[in-house]
């Protein structure tokens, strides 16, 4: 199967605090040198803590950002060379959500509105047809049809999120980044809301890219997830693998660290030192290795690469 | 032996500009806790959680009003304390963590500052005593290089350190009781975990009462020892935490359990609650939950259950709970 999007040896540095005379000032290595790909109706999954890069990978596909170096292929096209009508293909087959339904939707449109205004930019639609799918895409995301003339304000958190993935789905994407679509919304809601992502994934054939900070919520969401420390995948596999049986230390720091479903379930307490450094200056070596409980002499010296162990890539000198 | 804290028959409502639109932000909520136990309040946001808090300080906003109930701590009346007693027993006997720690802090003052001024305000510490306090606080709650910290300003400390400061200060005069309002939602995942093992060593070394609120269910299975469960300003269902996981009678507490994630399940579907949570201003009649209830009767539209003993200990606002087997007597 050829994936529907690649990302080969993505590298973004933000340069920062350049200072009189452009003077000083470094880079942050917010993603450096990454490697993922996205297959057909498959969601990849993206975990790690504030810094490590999973925004940033969110915004260099949305091609919101450019890369400093490396490159993403769509359906085997380099997506920083697009242009023009290519260009506007590729907006209408990545589209987005983003976390927080009150600031992603603009208060002064009505609903309807909301949801035409990408088919009105991107396709010729006569005002019958645009109300049409209007319809349609407000009845596939479980929204009544008199919410069309509605504004942002009258609908709750999660309703107004149905509001974005019908927005999202307005141009029929192939592919959807998803960044934290549950976090801002009650609990009792969330699942109403990930329901709704996997049913439109299966009738669809919808990709996505589920970044989140809900380490089972993305367990349960992705095919294949991808653990993120400062700019570097430390962790690539199967979903139920790298879930079940976290390799890098730092995985199993992470998930050891996601709460509980039951007072009796009780994990092995891997209570990280420290807290995750800066991407200004990330440390030499494997830049998890001031934190990691396994640390190795080597550690502090030679970055360890990615290999494949047991259909799981992880990128440690422990399995060297 | 009597109990830390007993809340009794609680109301808060907010009154509206004209006095005409009465919300019932917490509603004739009863539990107690006893001296070094850890309850959890878990609600959605609009459930009354916070504003169940605010009341127990007192600290409750203009235009918000405790209508009924009682509030006994080491078994005072806080009601009908005057003000400056509350404000001797706030930080002293009674802290508090919130949410967000930069709002908790003064950005203008040194870190040093703001843990000796509760020393000074409550103990009357003198200055240089009130830093070596200070100081050795910062060390209590795992602060790296407390004689560097304790003359930094909030904006130069990273999010877990800022709140492991209000953590600093929370234990400060050696309090009884301490009320977390979501402490750990603004952090990441490590470092949450981090936060709240300090929690809890500190709560073994001294002997704390706490109190969680919090969304979220997984806080509730690691932390505390008994549960309540609020929904639209009531409490729903309460008890011991191993009994509300394994036998919750109230289908909204099911629901919640249920909707969670799990790892390794395998399943397409979670169980979603449907519909909204109610507007706290506009509230279905009879049982608040009524609109999104599986399992919902003709009673529950027109009356609101009471509170019954489904269990020993164990109690829930549901119709059902009276048709349980166990030893259900309606209370009314």
């Amino acid at each position: 199967m050829t994936a529907l999007l690649e990302a080969r040896s993505l590298t973004k540095h933000f340069p920062v605090g350049r200072g009189f005379l452009g003077r000083g000032g470094g880079v942050v290595r917010a993603v450096d040198d990454i490697s993922f790909a996205i297959d057909p109706g498959r969601t990849l999954g993206v975990v790690g803590e504030s810094g490590c890069g999973k925004t940033t990978t969110a915004k260099l596909v949305l091609r919101l950002e450019k890369p400093t170096a490396g490159e993403i292929l769509f359906e085997g096209q380099d997506v920083a060379g697009l242009e023009g009508e290519g260009l506007h293909r590729y907006r209408k087959n990545v589209q987005a959500v983003f976390q927080d339904p009150f600031a992603s939707l603009n208060p002064r449109m009505r609903v309807d509105a909301i949801i035409a205004e990408p088919l009105v930019t991107h396709e010729r639609l006569d005002a019958a047809a645009v109300a049409a799918r209007v319809a349609q895409l407000l009845d596939v995301v479980g929204l009544p049809a008199r919410s069309s003339t509605l504004f942002p304000h009258e609908f709750s958190g999660g309703q107004r999120q149905r509001i974005a993935i019908a927005r999202a789905l307005a141009l029929s994407p192939r592919l959807v980044v998803l960044d934290e679509p549950v976090s801002a919304l009650d609990v009792s809601i969330r699942a109403q809301i990930l329901n709704l992502l996997r049913d439109l994934q299966r009738d669809l054939g919808l990709s996505y890219l589920f970044i989140a900070h809900d380490l089972a919520a993305v367990a349960h969401m992705s095919h294949v997830i991808a653990v993120m420390y400062l700019g570097r995948i430390v962790e690539l596999g199967p979903a139920s693998e790298v879930a079940a049986r976290p390799a890098h230390p730092y995985t199993q720091a992470l998930f050891a660290a996601a709460l509980p479903a039951h007072p009796d379930e009780r994990r092995d307490e891997i209570v990280l030192a420290g807290e995750v450094p800066s991407p200004l200056n990330p440390p030499t070596g494997c830049r998890f290795h001031p934190r990691c409980p396994q640390v190795m002499a080597r550690c502090s010296q030679e970055e360890p690469k990615l290999r494949t162990v047991g259909g799981v890539a992880v990128a440690c000198h422990l399995y060297d | 032996m009597s109990a830390l804290l007993e809340v009794s028959g609680l109301s808060t409502q907010y009154v509206g500009a004209r006095g005409t639109r009465v919300t019932r932000a917490v509603d004739d909520v009863s539990f107690t806790l006893e001296a070094g136990r850890t309850l959890g309040i878990v609600g959605e946001s609009g459930s009354g959680k916070t504003t169940l808090a605010l009341t127990l300080m007192r600290l409750l906003p203009p235009g918000a009003r405790i209508a009924a109930g009682s509030v006994r701590f080491e078994g005072e009346e806080l009601l009908h304390k005057p003000e400056a007693e509350m404000r001797a027993l706030r930080g002293k006997r009674i802290a508090m963590i919130l949410q967000d720690p930069m709002a908790s802090l003064n950005p203008l003052f040194t870190v040093g500052d703001q843990i000796a001024e509760t020393l000074r305000v409550h103990e009357h510490m003198s200055r240089r005593g009130a830093w070596t306090r200070a100081r050795e606080l910062l060390g209590a709650v795992n602060i790296a290089a407390p004689e560097r910290r304790i003359g930094e300003y909030p904006h130069e400390l990273s999010g877990g350190m800022r709140q492991r400061v209000v953590g600093a200060i929370a234990i400060a005069c050696g309090p009884k009781l301490l009320i977390a309002d979501e402490p750990t939602t603004s952090l990441d995942l490590t470092i949450q975990a981090q936060y709240l093992q300090l929690l809890r060593e500190i709560q073994r070394e001294r002997g704390l009462a706490m109190i969680f609120i919090t969304h979220n269910l997984g806080i509730v299975a690691k932390m505390c020892d008994a549960v309540a469960v609020m929904y639209a300003g009531r409490l729903v269902e309460s008890g011991p935490v191993r009994r509300i996981f394994d036998a919750p009678a109230h289908p909204y507490t099911q629901a919640l359990i249920e909707s969670i994630p799990r790892f390794g399940d395998t399943a397409s579907r979670l169980t979603a609650i449907e519909g909204q949570p109610p507007d706290p201003a506009a509230l279905p009649p009879g049982c608040a939950f009524h609109p999104r209830c599986p399992l919902v009767m003709d009673r529950c539209r027109v009356e609101a259950p009471p509170d019954l003993e489904v269990a020993a200990a164990h109690r829930a606002r549901c119709w059902l709970a009276v048709e349980m087997p166990a030893g259900a007597a309606a209370k009314g």
